[in-house]
């Protein structure tokens, strides 16, 4: 792999008019040291992160590979910092071979400080460009922050297993569903559980099976009740089940009503398993199916026990994503639409326990 | 049954980019050849890393040379490490490898049709359900018709509950009349809609992009007819000579082994109506249309539309290289042409008399695939004689290599006291605006293969179609067998391709 080549430019106490002509001189100077040397054009994406974390999220942010936002910018915030500096990097992976292009990405740091919150909008907003999506990312919380320049963005990317309790999380997923596209790693944590469920029942005699379920458990890891709600919420949105609130502490279990009866809901805490995520899915029906995934190697365990009670067991192949993979794919969805989301947030709010306490709006991070 | 044929909806399947495909077992003829080696094992594990092969999938690997199942499954594995496209993860090739078994012998050979038989059912017995069968015939040629009469007659070409296809290779065919006993002969064994007949161009995201520029953008549709466009060119040019495929390429050359198949889509691309729906039906009914259109050339005028030509000794990329006549391989005073050029008009309501000039070559300046629309001139220009000696007829540039993107060319004032206009681009680079990387090729194909979709294959009608346009020419060509005339290696291509042209054109530089 070729190596990373970065022009640099930085400044202290500057405006975003200085770093925005810093920017426009590096690309050209890029530019004209060769004519292979053009800028991505996809994604903005801002990031409001707490200066002694920098360092961790400019981790995360490299092990998304060919998902990196083609421009970023992170606002590294401490409560002392008085003057306006700023960082600015042009890198590509290398030098365009012949006939080829080298993709430009710009990254700008800019270290903010609390007497700069009120003035965030016309700090960022010269240094987005125009007519391209923008992503706001709020890993360390700061909600108030993010309310100040959410008028420039039309998505946010959240991770609600980050959240402390999953009903905070999802309300706050809810309410800023209202304003902008919200792309929740916690439900990509589910995509291929959702894939392998819906390739389970594709084949024409299981499909019918759909509206047999009799039962759904699904385990997790202990701090990943969301992306479990937010499965049984799409399979409760998906298949029209009228979603009724769980009841528990820790486990939760209770019931949906679908058109042909009851199905009884389950979610467990897996406190064995040592990353984020799911841990298995188990499905009943009334014929006496019963289909179970459970992560593996390589893929998901597959077990079925059909009516007649043969058994089968198999490995549906799949390499893990990783956290790096996970946040990756949640860059890429930034630009993509999906429309199944919002009906499973719905579905899983409806199932979230009476009891819990409700976040008022805004207020959830 | 496919999945796309099904009437129950599933509707766990909305909003999820990869779509069930029913458990398969693939059968790939001609398993140790170098296009499994390099293209669909490699895409197979590529979609095993992502998740998107089958919940049950298996793999039979047939071939002449004699091997057990597990050294068939090392040259599986070292063939994935050494030319998949991302980093291999050991778990799920394990997985992957772990279904994957051998059969040898040759393909005319009924003894191999039974032991393939054993193998599926063994894979069907250990699934515990009925897998479709998708047969691959990656061989050469010859042995299609013999691969899929076998088929038949040993009861392989159905299988009760389940679906069975086959994926067939180029070429189809070397002439119309090949390609007709072709047709004829698998159409004997399987119905059209088991039949995919690849050519690998059209999986390829830069071909189905064109379909989106046309389609999804208002502001070319009304200039996209005879009243505006004055000339298309389409052309596939490689910097790099024949390499060690002297053995296919001298009997193809570049008319058969490009300008039938893949720039006859290209053009087809270019020229078709827009379909009622994107289903395969629709698609392909409008391309089939679109090559009807195009007159069959009468032996008396195949000199005026079209050139073939040779390369000879040269530089390519710094370095001296050899002409075609000392390319290992390649018979002594052979006639296979390296470079074709043709001009064809599609006669219908839109394009009627518009020029498509399709050319194709090895050892030519560049490598460049693309295609150029050149609008007609403006009908007045109210500047000095000086000022509009830059001005040019728009272009539209379509590129689908090395550098996928859309140029426009314009007419730009020369920043100055007098009014002095030069050509100038507008450019859009897709590498620039996306974050995914394309799939290869054959990773879509095989899946939608699989999934019973044949939108990005060729149906019968539409290749021998293809044939009714091309074999007049290579009929011509063969009873005039040379010697061709040369171009030198590295250069523009041969000078007698300007003689197809109307007076007033000029092929574009390479």
């Amino acid at each position: 792999m070729s190596a990373v080549r970065d022009s640099v430019w930085s400044e202290q106490d500057t405006t975003p008019d200085a770093i925005e002509g810093a920017l426009r001189e590096l690309l050209a100077e890029r530019h004209a040291e060769h004519g292979g040397f053009a800028p991505a054009r996809v994604l903005n994406m801002v990031a409001f992160v707490e200066r002694q974390y920098s360092g961790e999220i400019a981790n995360r942010l490299r092990g998304v590979g060919r998902y990196h936002a083609s421009r970023l910018v992170v606002l590294s915030y401490h409560p002392s910092q008085r003057s306006l500096d700023a960082r600015v990097t042009v890198a590509s992976e290398g030098d365009p071979q012949p006939g080829e292009l080298a993709l430009l990405r710009e990254t700008v740091v800019v270290q903010v400080g609390a007497q700069h919150l009120n003035d965030l909008l016309t700090i960022v907003d010269p240094l987005l460009v125009s007519d391209m999506p923008t992503l706001m990312w709020w890993p360390h919380g700061h909600p108030q922050t993010l309310e100040a320049l959410i008028s420039l963005a039309q998505a946010v990317l959240l991770d609600s297993i980050d959240e402390p309790a999953a009903g905070a999380a999802i309300d706050r997923a809810c309410e800023l569903s209202r304003e902008l596209y919200v792309v929740d790693l916690a439900w990509l944590r589910s995509t291929p559980w959702r894939e392998r469920i819906a390739a389970t029942f594709d084949p024409v005699p299981m499909r019918a099976e759909l509206g047999q379920i009799t039962s759904v458990t699904v385990t997790h890891h202990p701090a990943s009740a969301v992306p479990a709600l937010l499965l049984l919420g799409w399979l409760s949105s998906r298949l029209a089940w009228q979603a009724m609130p769980l009841a528990g502490d820790g486990a939760l279990h209770g019931s949906a009503s679908g058109p042909r009866g009851e199905i009884a809901l389950r979610l467990r805490p897996a406190p064995a398993l040592q990353v984020p995520g799911l841990q298995g899915l188990e499905i009943q029906t009334a014929s006496g199916r019963l289909v179970r995934l459970d992560r593996g190697r390589g893929g998901l365990c597959a077990h079925r026990r059909d009516p007649d009670g043969r058994t089968h067991t198999w490995t549906v192949l799949g390499a893990s994503r990783g956290e790096a993979g996970i946040l990756g794919e949640g860059i890429r969805q930034a630009l993509l639409r999906d429309p199944t989301y919002i009906p499973a947030l719905t579905a899983a709010r409806a199932m979230l326990p009476t009891d819990r306490p409700r976040q008022p709006k805004g207020a959830a991070q | 049954m496919s999945t796309v044929e099904q009437e129950l909806p599933n509707p766990l399947v909305e909003g999820l980019e990869r779509l069930p495909v029913d458990p398969t077992t693939l059968v790939i003829f001609g398993a140790t050849g170098d296009l499994a080696r390099r293209k669909l094992l490699p895409a197979l594990y590529n979609l095993a890393h992502e998740g998107a092969l089958p919940e049950h999938f298996r793999l039979i690997g047939v071939a002449r040379r004699e091997k057990a199942h597990e050294d068939y499954r090392a040259e599986c594995e070292q063939a994935i490490h050494q030319f998949s496209r991302r980093a291999v993860d050991a778990d799920v090739l394990k997985g992957l490898l772990e279904h994957v078994k051998y059969v040898p012998g040759t393909f005319d050979d009924e003894h191999v049709y039974d032991e393939l038989r054993k193998v599926l059912e063994q894979f069907e017995k250990h699934a515990g359900e009925r897998l479709n069968r998708l047969f691959y015939l990656s061989t050469a040629p010859t042995f299609f018709p013999v691969i899929v009469q076998a088929l038949g007659r040993m009861g392989l070409a159905e299988h009760e509950g389940s679906a069975v296809r086959v994926i067939i290779e180029k070429p189809f065919g070397t002439s119309l009349a090949q390609a007709k006993e072709l047709n004829r002969c698998v159409l004997a064994v399987f119905s059209e809609p088991q039949v995919f007949r690849i050519d690998h161009y059209l999986g390829k995201e830069t071909v189905q992009n064109m379909m989106a520029f046309r389609f999804a953008n208002g502001m070319f549709e009304p200039l996209w007819n005879r009243n505006y466009i004055d000339q298309v060119q389409i052309t596939a040019a490689e910097d790099i000579g024949i390499g060690s495929r002297a053995g296919y390429y001298d009997q193809a050359g570049a008319l058969r082994d490009l300008i039938q198949n893949h720039m006859l889509q290209l053009l087809c691309h270019v020229a078709m109506e827009p379909p009622v729906r994107f289903s395969a039906e629709e698609v392909r009914n409008e391309k089939v249309k679109v090559l009807c259109a195009i007159a069959k050339p009468i032996a008396q005028e195949i000199d005026r539309i079209a050139v073939r030509a040779q390369y000879s000794s040269g530089h390519s990329g710094g370095e001296d290289v050899a002409g075609y006549l000392h390319e290992e391989g390649v018979r002594e005073n052979s006639s296979t042409e390296t470079f074709a050029a043709l001009r064809l008009e599609v006669d219908n309501w839109r394009w009627a008399g518009v020029p498509f000039y399709l050319r194709a070559g090895k050892r030519l300046a560049r490598k460049v695939t693309e295609i150029a629309v050149t609008l007609k001139p403006v009908p007045h220009l109210a500047f000095s004689q000086d000022g509009s000696l830059g001005v040019r007829p728009n272009q539209l540039i379509l590129t689908l290599q090395p550098n996928e993107g859309v140029t426009l060319q314009l007419g730009a004032k020369i920043p100055g006291t007098r009014m002095v206009i030069r050509p100038v681009n507008m450019e859009f680079l897709y590498g620039t605006s996306f974050l995914s990387q394309s799939p290869e090729a054959y990773e879509r194909l095989i899946t939608d293969a699989m999934r019973g979709d044949p939108t990005l294959f060729t149906r019968n009608d539409e290749v021998e179609a293809q044939w009714r346009i091309c074999d007049p020419i290579v009929k011509a060509w063969e009873q005039t067998p040379g010697p061709l005339e040369q171009y030198e290696a590295g250069s523009q291509g041969p000078r007698q391709a300007q003689r197809i042209l109307r007076a007033d054109h000029h092929w574009r530089a390479i």
